[in-house]
């Protein structure tokens, strides 16, 4: 399953890119999964996805929590809590 | 219901006449917020503050605000302005007018549609001191304000 990951403000420095497609394994299928398999591309990215950072995400433009699930093509984003206004 | 994601610095005098010329008699009330950037914050001197945010979700999260206030009060019309990019101490950064027929539902709505810009939506402020450059961290205290107006 195809989809499209964003990540913002200091995610997007600690990976160092604002986008990508990722094409996920059978049983990535929502935000804690897909999180997981995140945390597992190094030391990097564990520590931004081992859930000891409080990281929000948002699936096509919407605020969701970590059970939500993920579809084909969706766009998934990943960013610290909010600090406009 | 206008929103308005910007570089561009704003008038809000001039905003506030357009909200009262727009050729709503029932208007009665107008009550606006504007937020600056603050030169001092934890304790160091800011020089700018930039503002990121997610062009395709900020305005439609923007527009859930609006349509939420608009559910809870009787308001005529709203504005939100909100600047992004690099700002420097005492800019403005956001406007919130809401107009209403009388001043208890702009009050309330006003500060309603800015505690949940700040918990809810998709802007991140970097600021750089002489320490250096650094993410602004949420407060648990724009949490706190916004869990006010969560229905019992």
């Amino acid at each position: 399953m195809n989809i499209k990951v964003l990540y913002f403000a200091r995610i997007k420095e600690a990976v160092n890119y604002s986008t990508e497609e990722i094409d996920l394994p059978v049983g990535v299928s929502t935000i804690t999964a897909l999180k997981n398999f995140l945390s597992l591309r190094g030391e990097n990215w564990a520590n931004l996805f081992n859930g000891k950072q409080v990281i929000r995400a948002a699936i096509n433009h919407n605020l969701v929590d970590d059970l939500a699930k993920i579809s084909a093509g969706d766009e998934v984003a990943f960013f610290p809590p909010v600090t406009g206004g | 219901m206008t929103i308005s994601i910007q570089e561009n610095d704003f008038d809000m005098a001039c905003e506030l006449v357009s909200m009262r010329s727009a050729g709503r008699g029932d208007i009665g009330a107008i009550v606006s917020f504007v937020g600056l950037v603050r030169e001092l914050n934890e304790g160091d001197t800011v020089n700018t503050l930039t503002l990121e945010h997610y062009p395709e979700m900020t305005e439609k999260s923007l527009q859930a605000i609006e349509l939420e206030a608009k559910t809870r009060w009787n308001i005529i019309d709203t504005l939100i302005i909100h600047r992004v990019g690099t700002l420097k101490p005492q800019d403005q950064i956001v406007l919130v007018a809401v107009a209403s027929a009388h001043r208890g539902d702009a009050f309330h709505a006003c500060e309603f549609i800015m505690d949940y810009l700040k918990t809810s939506a998709p802007f991140w402020k970097k600021e750089a001191t002489n320490q250096g450059e650094r993410w602004v961290e949420a407060k648990v205290s724009d949490d706190e304000a916004k869990l006010r107006w969560v229905k019992k």
